[in-house]
């Protein structure tokens, strides 16, 4: 194995730990998720070979390890009553009976430009924090790791339809929690 | 009659997850058309998915 490619593996441990850990949430199974990518890369240095993006690679290797992860802990936790979860309950509250939204949902002002702000990336984060455990996983699974539906379902053992609406839910508590703390300040 | 805003926002949502159907599609479309609040969730859903794509792209900025 070369020192040189050794090295540059080693300089993208902090992004692959940053990555793991808005996904795993927990410090310690990401922390184990990065070794073990640190040392299959490693080992695998000659299926490298040519590729352009190490970091592309790199987080490719990690996303395995991480569903490996995610399988290993809801084979542990059993998937909660699907009927509990698809109850949108707390989206009743915005809208009227007749399914028509019951207040004003204003647009957002120069979101593009918010993308490029810290504070706002913290925001977001915070409010990813404060997502429901298992519906912050699904939202990041298909939005942070880029996973298909059908590939979460089968992970976490639920339907698409749950999985549609975990997403959902997670979009409109997210919408919620960024209007409140940052679009509408 | 036009669709409710509680369906159609979940239209919306599985837009970003799977192909609709024709018929979806033109529910939502209509919806959209004369719904403003639908038409900026509907915005906002999709800025969600560009805004946390920017957290994995600002981690590695942040390292550097």
């Amino acid at each position: 194995m070369s020192a040189d490619f050794r090295s540059q593996v080693e300089s993208l441990r902090p992004y692959l730990l940053r990555y793991a850990t808005l996904q795993l949430r927990n410090p310690e199974t990401a922390e184990d998720t990065v070794q073990e990518t640190l040392l299959a890369a490693l080992a695998a240095e000659a299926s490298f070979a040519g590729r352009s993006n190490l970091r592309t690679w790199l987080t490719g290797i990690l996303k395995h390890k991480i569903v490996d992860a995610i399988r290993r802990q809801s084979r542990e936790a059993p998937v909660p009553a699907a009927g509990e979860e698809m109850e949108l309950a707390e989206l009743e509250p915005l809208f009227a009976e007749d399914g028509h939204f019951k207040d004003p949902q204003p647009a957002w002002e120069s979101p593009e430009d918010a993308l490029g702000q810290k504070q706002f990336l913290a925001a977001l984060e915070a409010c990813l924090a404060r997502l429901p455990a298992r519906t912050g996983r699904v939202f990041l699974m298909r939005e942070h790791m880029g996973l298909e539906t059908g590939e979460i379902c089968k992970e976490l053992g639920i339907t698409s339809t749950h999985c549609w609406v975990l997403l959902y839910r997670a979009r409109m508590a997210l919408r919620e929690c960024l209007q409140t703390n940052w679009f509408a300040k | 009659m036009t669709a409710s805003c509680k369906e159609v926002t979940q239209l919306v949502s599985q837009g970003l997850d799977r192909n609709l159907s024709l018929g979806e599609r033109l529910k939502v479309r209509l919806h959209l058309f004369v719904c403003t609040h639908c038409a900026n969730v509907s915005r906002q859903m999709a800025f969600l998915r560009r805004a946390v794509a920017r957290l994995s792209a600002d981690e590695s900025e942040r390292r550097g």
